[in-house]
């Protein structure tokens, strides 16, 4: 089997298991509207729509990285059961290759939220974007992959630690960072239609591109950790 | 045991050191106090000669992390000994990257609080050297979380990720807009000091670099000392007790 081969066959595993229990995307996504009505009660989205438009974009963000680390912990605690791990381990299969997998199916986890709570976002808080709307269809998924493959990668490498569920956000968070920043700033950009969001574009890419780089090399020696 | 009482001396070439250290340390304080009054901001300048070697080393150290981190990767397998030195070396710099950082935020703030009247503003400079000291932060709290040989391999590679976004960090001082001067040195054509200040500003970056290499010595020897005990307490055997099965 090819190396794109193991990816898919992973993926199809991931995307099928999803499909049968419902637990991530359901979870995820009624988080991510509490999180949209919590941020209602700190302004008044609709009596001002410029402070809107000014602070839309970052609260859209906050919104779906607190969603996506809560899911993020899921998706490999999932291998946990019944010592899928190790059977993964011992798989003549590229590790990277299983990572990939896992990254690809978070990432359109996560994206199909951003197709549900964009729309909702935009009716709850009376969204009208003034820049061009359509470079949101770049921004979104560069952004979510520059999440969802450190997510992943960090996911699994806080699997076999105490607290778990804690450590992922707090080593998640700061190398998130800059990704958080670009794709905040470019969202900004697009609803306020002031600025030009290419530069942090090019930052999403540049980012998404040197992680994912580190992510595939480095993945081996972290599901290897404990022997 | 012989052996242990000589590894618990203090070495004369380190009390040497750490003498030198302070001389050039007290040099540093006294061309820092001396150099001449700032146009603009009369004394309140002079914290700058103590925030801008510290700033400067707090770029160098998680370097040294990296380096190290690398390292101990390369060596996990083929030899433990050295990696667990490594390994040492890491979580030394780590700690020095957090104390210097700590310092450089803290003296920045003192200066801001001087110069522009507020002690922190989220321009794009401040927000990524914060960045920085958040990173080595969690570097250090997944040291504590995470427990037995995992331990060095994880923080390996967090060390690793922490230091590729340092550039990106650097970078975006030349792409964004910026409260912060522009570097003080090389910077573009305006960018330079005075250069009657130049002494106080060299003198201090070699004291603060010594200084920060004695406590880096001094943090690798006492976690050196530690992973004796460990290895001590965990029996004279070094190989695994139960033959590994090498799957790869």
């Amino acid at each position: 089997m090819s190396y794109f081969g193991h990816v898919l066959t992973h993926l199809r595993k991931d995307l099928q298991l999803e499909w049968r229990a419902r637990e991530m995307i359901n979870g995820m996504l009624f988080f991510a509207l509490l999180v949209v009505v919590v941020f209602s009660l700190a302004f008044d989205p609709t009596s001002y729509p410029t402070v809107t438009r000014q602070i839309s974009g970052g609260l859209l963000w906050v919104g779906l990285l607190f969603a996506s680390i809560t899911a993020l912990n899921q998706s490999w605690a999932r291998e946990l059961h019944n010592h899928v791990m190790d059977a993964q381990r011992l798989s003549p299969a590229p590790a990277s290759a299983l990572f990939l997998g896992k990254a690809l199916s978070n990432l359109i986890f996560v994206s199909f939220i951003e197709l549900v709570l964009a729309p909702v976002f935009a009716i709850f808080y009376n969204l009208h974007p003034l820049g061009q709307a359509w470079l949101l269809l770049l921004i979104l998924p560069l952004g979510t992959w520059g999440l969802t493959v450190n997510g992943t990668f960090f996911a699994a490498l806080s699997l076999r630690t105490r607290n778990r569920e804690l450590l992922l956000p707090l080593v998640l968070c700061p190398i998130a960072m800059p990704a958080l920043l670009g794709m905040i700033q470019a969202t900004t950009n697009v609803l306020t239609g002031e600025l030009e969001p290419g530069l942090w574009i090019k930052l999403l890419v540049g980012y998404d591109v040197v992680f994912t780089i580190a992510c595939i090399f480095l993945f081996e020696t972290v599901l290897n950790a404990a022997d | 045991m012989n052996n242990r009482s000589q590894t618990q001396r203090f070495p004369l070439w380190a009390s040497l050191y750490l003498a030198l250290t302070f001389a050039v340390l007290a040099i540093g304080f006294y061309e820092a106090m001396t150099a001449p009054k700032e146009a603009t901001m009369g004394n309140l300048y002079r914290v700058f000669f103590y925030h801008f070697p510290h700033t400067i080393l707090s770029f160098v150290f998680p370097y040294m992390n990296c380096v190290a981190a690398f390292l101990f990767l390369f060596w996990r397998r083929s030899n433990p000994a050295r990696a667990l030195k490594a390994d040492a070396f890491a979580l030394a710099s780590g700690e020095i990257t957090v104390l210097y950082a700590s310092v450089g935020l803290a003296t920045g703030m003192l200066w801001g609080r001087a110069a522009w009247g507020i002690w922190w503003t989220w321009d794009p400079r401040l927000t990524t050297y914060l960045l920085l000291w958040l990173l080595y932060v969690s570097y250090l709290l997944l040291r504590k979380l995470t427990t037995g040989d995992q331990k060095a391999v994880l923080s390996a590679v967090l060390a690793i990720f922490a230091a590729i976004d340092i550039p990106i960090c650097f970078m975006s001082i030349r792409w964004w807009r910026t409260q912060h001067p522009a570097p003080v040195f090389g910077g573009g054509a305006d960018s330079g000091i005075d250069p009657h200040m130049l002494p106080a500003v060299f003198w201090n970056l070699a004291a603060w670099a010594m200084w920060g290499a004695f406590v880096l010595g001094l943090r690798y020897t006492i976690e050196r000392r530690r992973q004796g005990i460990v290895a001590v307490e965990a029996g004279p055997v070094v190989a695994p007790a139960s033959p590994v099965l090498e799957v790869r």
